[in-house]
Order: C-alpha cells, then structure tokens, then sequence
C-alpha cells in the first residue's frame, strides 16, 4: 500500500461520497450527495467516487452513474451487510489510505453520523458537520456569501485567504463546508486546510438531486476492491434491525406542509385534525414544532427544526408555531411560509411571505375552503 | 465497574440568542446550561449506579465556572468530579477535544467493566463528533443515539434508534454509548444531594496533569491541534418580512388563496 501522508495535499485527488444503503436499498441522500459532489469535482477539475458497502450491492452502483458518479467502489462482504462501525470505518479507511480522496461526503443520517467522526478520528483529519452548503470554486463561494450574508461587499470581494495559524493560506482549492450554528443564528464556513480528505456530513433534504441521465448511468465505472475484514474486526453485534411498522412521515420529500406548534394545546386531536385535512386539500403532509413532538402530541418523524427535519417545501403553513430560531431552522427555507398565530408579536411572522393573525381553530377550516374554492375555479 | 460521564457547559439556546453587533455571538449574556442530551446520559449512569452500586464520574472541559455544573451533576447523585481546565486546551475543534477528554479519560482508568457515556450532540455546535472521535481514541466500540440500555455482565444491549426503526446491538464492556433525549427523563438535585455535592472529590486536571500521555501533543490539542478552521462566520440576512393579511375572516382566507393560485403554488 502507498504511505499514506495526510498532510501531502497535492497527493489526493477526487471527490467522493458515501452511499449508505439499508437493507439493500439506496437512500435518498445518496442521490443528493452524488448531484452535490459532481458540482464540486467539476470546481476542482476531478472525478466523482460513489463509495458504496454492503453484501451483494453491486447491482445499486450504476444508478449512481446517473445521478453523476464516474466511478463507483463498490466493498463486498457478508460482514457489511448491516451497518457497523466497527467494519464500516475499517474498510472505509483501508480504501481512503490506499486511494486518497481530496474530499470526502457522507450523509448526516443516524448512520452517516456515527460513521463520520469515527473516519475522520482514525484519519487525523478534519470533519464538518451536517453542512447545508458547499464550495471549492471561489467566484461561485463569493456569490452565495453575497446572497446568503451580511457581509460587507468589499469584505467579500477581497476574500481570497485565510489565517491558518498565523500564516496565510491560499484557499482556492479547499473545500468551504458551510453550516449553520446556533439554530441557524450564526453561520459558519469551515475549511480544512492542513489535512485530507477535507471530510463533511451533509444534512439530508438540503442539497438539490440533479435529474437522472440513463447514459451516464451506463457509463459509470464499477471497481471492487479486496475487503479486508474478520469476525475478530468488529467489536459490536448487531441483535436485530427493526424497521418502523407505521408509515414514515415523508416531510423532506414533500412540497406541501403544514405544521403545528403548541398553539394547538386548547384542543390537540383537533388541531391535528385541521393541519390534516388542509395538507390533504394541499398534497401534503402534517409536521410539528418540538413542543408538539415533546408533548406527545406527534411522534417525533413530525419533528421540523434543528433536532428534527429540515424542509424547503414549496409551501410551509405553520399554525400556531410562535417561530423560535429552533424551529425557523428547520423550514426558513421554504419557498412561501404562510403563518397563523394569534399573537401579532411572534417571530414566526418575521420570516413569513403571508401572515395571518388570528386563532388557527378558526383560520385554518377557512383557509382549506377557501383553496378549495380557488382549485375548483380554476 | 464504574461509568464516566462527559458533560458539556453550553449556552441555552432555547432562551435568546445574543449577537454581538460585528456578528459573533455574544455568550456573556447568555445564560449557560448542562447541555440536554448529556443530562440523559448522566440519568443512564445514574439508573446503572441504582441497580448495580456502581461509581460515576463526571468529567467536563471548559473554562473554570464549569466546576458550578459539575456540582449540580453531584448532587443529582455522581460521585466524583473531574474538571478539565487549561489554557492549552482552548480553541479545540472536535478533534482536539477529544483528544483531550480520551486523554482524561486515561487518566481516570478505564478497567474492563466501565461504560463512557456521552450525550448525542451539543447544542451549541450539534457536531455529534466528540462522543466517537473519543471512543476511536481509546480504541472503544461506540454505539450512538442510544434509546434503552441494559446491563447483564460484562454485556450492553442498546436499542440504537434509526430514523426509519432501530437496531438492537450487543457490545462488550468497556465500550462507549453516546445518548439521545428518548432514553430517560433526568432527575433533579435532591436537596441533600445539594449539601453532599460539596464534600464529593472534584479534581481539576491542567496541561501538567495531562501532558504525558501520548494523546497529548502540541500538534493535537487546542488551535494547533485543530484540523478545522473557521474561514468566515457570517449572520445570514433576514429574510424580508411578507404581508401581513389584515383580518382572520373567510374574505383574508379567500384572498391568500387567490395569491396562491395566482402565482401557481397551488
């Protein structure tokens, strides 16, 4: 195996991404991640890597080809047929040493999230978190911070290095994982200078899936290299998967959704009830700000915001949600937020496209009506 | 058998967020909590030390009004407190901080029947990064987002939670456990715990104490040790407030709806 130097920069090349699957099948932030990473390989002038483990998973690597993979690696092995870390890192860190990615992509699912830090420990290397945003291309960086910022404009323009302990340096060709702090307050953008592969995880439902491209599906370059892993690898075992029974809510696929909070404490089942029949006039489907969730109001695959989903519908109906940076975390990037609250004062109408104030009970059968009414006329 | 327990001081972002004016968050105005995530952890360890007499320890890094927290944890009912403190150790991404605590850890021992137990992320950052960067340092199998938690021997069974279902995995002991908010509910101080929290050891361990363990090394810990650096921090704009519909009546409703359909949502 070639000495692996993480601090020799010029000698990683490629972007690559973790394609998680369970029980065979692709997840959906795998189809975002590889759209997401075939942008930045192009900024860097490099090729995409689907890195993809399991048992007997070869079958799922050429649609990745469609999304934008050049090549995917494909990790066989009856002991990676359910995720552990144990063997994930080990096969993942053999194939980062002998391979040498530039950057490296995972989704910050429950998994992803288990496995990012565990690499990125073993690699000496740096890991940004649930990233809802990236950049190599400078010019393209400046452009979001212009559209995305406060920033003074001359502050921008003159970007072009960073203090890296008390030196310059030249960050062109880094990766800019761009994140939200704080509930989404503050946003940082972190680089990782010194080390590669430059890792991140990604938040699911933030980046954009690129349309799927039969021809490139069939051009993408399958390779599988020897896993290396025994029993004696893996410290953990794995008792029994148990999928959830009931349906799962899909809020970040939806494009309609209408969301309770607390607002609906004088009478719960009822409120539900109305944010059900609405998104059912609209197509979509019913979430719940944490107080809802911790209330038991909800079970918590309602939950938008910080530690729940994050949503960008083409319509946001938020009853009863005060708007606490929390929960605005979650959804203040959805294309029109409509808010109903009766209180004049609550934050969730500083980010709302139309406001409401008045009592949800009462709004919200109108408002079902009323898009009814505007449906049939058309 | 004994479990430590990493707990972190943050800021309580559920109340108001500070900004100072140049855009950086403003912490001395902010009121600072027991991160929530850890109080679960810290609650685990406790039903454990209830069901079987086992030791908890209590370890954070911070700055030294940390050590107020580590007693509220005592008097919750830990043991032992361990306030890791140093000017070296500021200015830690993930990496180095882990480093730091694994270090600590070390120093406490880890015997073969002891648990670490983390909570699932911070607040402030939400990384999820310091609970498994510790468990690879120490070389300990790690089961994240913890929901249930039994002890039979030197085995766990933890129900893992997945956002579509759950795991069940067995791990042996010592092993690390990072916990979510599912798992319990955190007790409160009682109010002789509130009296003994003050006669139960608490050690502060400094650079010196550290120093000689082979995790700690300039290039590892603090600002050097750092692989991550901020390039910009920036407040984003706020979004344009919309309009405000007047009234709450069926007219209101129909015109949002006209808006909407005029503009082709729906």
């Amino acid at each position: 195996m070639a000495t692996f130097n993480n601090t020799d920069l010029a000698a990683f090349k490629d972007v690559w991404v973790f394609c998680e699957q369970r029980q065979g099948k692709l997840m959906p932030t795998d189809f975002e991640l590889i759209s997401e990473g075939r942008k930045l390989a192009d900024e860097l002038g490099v090729k995409l890597c689907g890195l993809l483990l399991g048992d007997n998973v070869e079958g799922l690597a050429k649609e990745l080809g469609g999304y934008g993979a050049d090549e995917v690696i494909v990790c066989e092995s009856p002991l990676l047929n359910v995720y552990t870390t144990d063997a994930y890192a080990k096969v993942i860190c053999d194939v980062i040493e002998e391979r040498k990615p530039e950057a490296f992509l995972i989704g910050a699912t429950n998994i992803g999230r288990d496995l990012g830090p565990r690499c990125a420990a073993r690699l000496h290397t740096g890991l940004c978190a649930d990233c809802t945003h990236l950049d190599v291309d400078m010019d393209i960086y400046k452009d979001f911070l212009r559209e995305s910022s406060t920033l003074a404009p001359e502050k921008v323009d003159g970007m072009k290095t960073a203090k890296v302990l008390g030196e310059d340096h030249d960050v062109s060709r880094d990766l800019k994982m761009t994140r939200p702090a704080f509930g989404g307050h503050l946003m940082a953008t972190i680089i990782c200078p010194r080390f590669r592969p430059t890792m991140a995880t990604v938040r699911p439902g933030v980046m954009k899936k690129a349309p799927f491209d039969q021809a490139k599906a069939d051009a993408c370059k399958i390779t599988k290299p020897v896993v290396k892993l025994t029993e004696d690898d893996i410290d953990t075992e794995v008792v029994e998967v148990v999928k959830a029974a009931k349906k799962l809510v899909d809020l970040i696929g939806a494009d309609f959704i209408v969301s309770v909070g607390r607002g609906i404490s004088k009478d719960v089942e009822g409120g539900i009830k109305l944010a059900e029949e609405l998104a059912a006039e609209l197509g979509g489907v019913v979430g719940g700000s944490r107080a809802t969730i911790d209330s038991g109001w909800l079970s918590a695959d309602h939950q938008v915001g910080q530690t729940g989903k994050t949503v960008h519908p083409k319509v946001y109906v938020a009853l009863g949600i005060s708007g606490a940076i929390q929960h605005k975390a979650g959804m203040q990037d959805s294309e029109c937020i409509i808010a109903v609250n009766k209180n004049e004062t609550a934050p969730i109408f500083e980010i709302a496209d139309y406001g409401i104030c008045g009592d949800l009970f009462k709004v919200a059968p109108m408002l079902t009506e009323a898009i009814r009414a505007a449906k049939a006329a058309k | 058998m004994k479990i430590i327990v990493c707990v972190k001081q943050v800021p309580d972002t559920s109340g108001k967020v500070a900004v100072n004016p140049d855009g950086t968050l403003d912490r001395a105005s902010m009121q600072t909590i027991t991160n929530p995530d850890d109080l679960n952890a810290v609650e685990a360890a406790l039903k454990l030390k209830d069901e079987t007499g086992c030791k908890v320890v209590v370890v954070t890094m911070g700055p030294p009004p940390a050590e107020g927290m580590l007693r509220e944890i005592l008097a919750r009912g830990a043991d032992e407190a361990v306030l890791v403190s140093a000017r070296e150790f500021g200015g830690s991404d993930t990496y180095a901080t882990s480093q730091i605590l694994a270090s600590a850890i070390n120093r406490i021992g880890l015997e073969q029947d002891d648990v670490v137990m983390c909570g699932r992320q911070a607040i402030d950052g939400d990384t999820a990064q310091v609970g498994p960067q510790i468990a690879e340092k120490l070389h300990l199998p790690q089961v994240t987002y913890a929901a249930e938690i039994h002890k039979a021997g030197n085995a766990i069974t933890v129900k893992r939670m997945l956002e579509d279902g759950y795991m069940t995995i067995k791990v042996k002991t010592p092993c690390l456990l990072t916990c979510i908010k599912e798992l319990n509910e955190p007790r409160y101080m009682s109010v002789s715990g509130v009296f003994e929290a003050y006669s139960k050891p608490m050690e502060v361990f400094n650079y010196e104490t550290l120093k000689d363990d082979p995790l700690i090394d300039p290039t590892t810990i603090g600002l050097k040790g750092s692989p991550t650096n901020i390039l910009t921090s920036f407040t984003p704009p706020l979004k344009g407030a919309g309009v405000m519909l007047e009234g709450a009546d069926k007219e209101t409703c129909d015109k949002l709806a006209g808006l909407l359909a005029k503009k082709h949502i729906i």
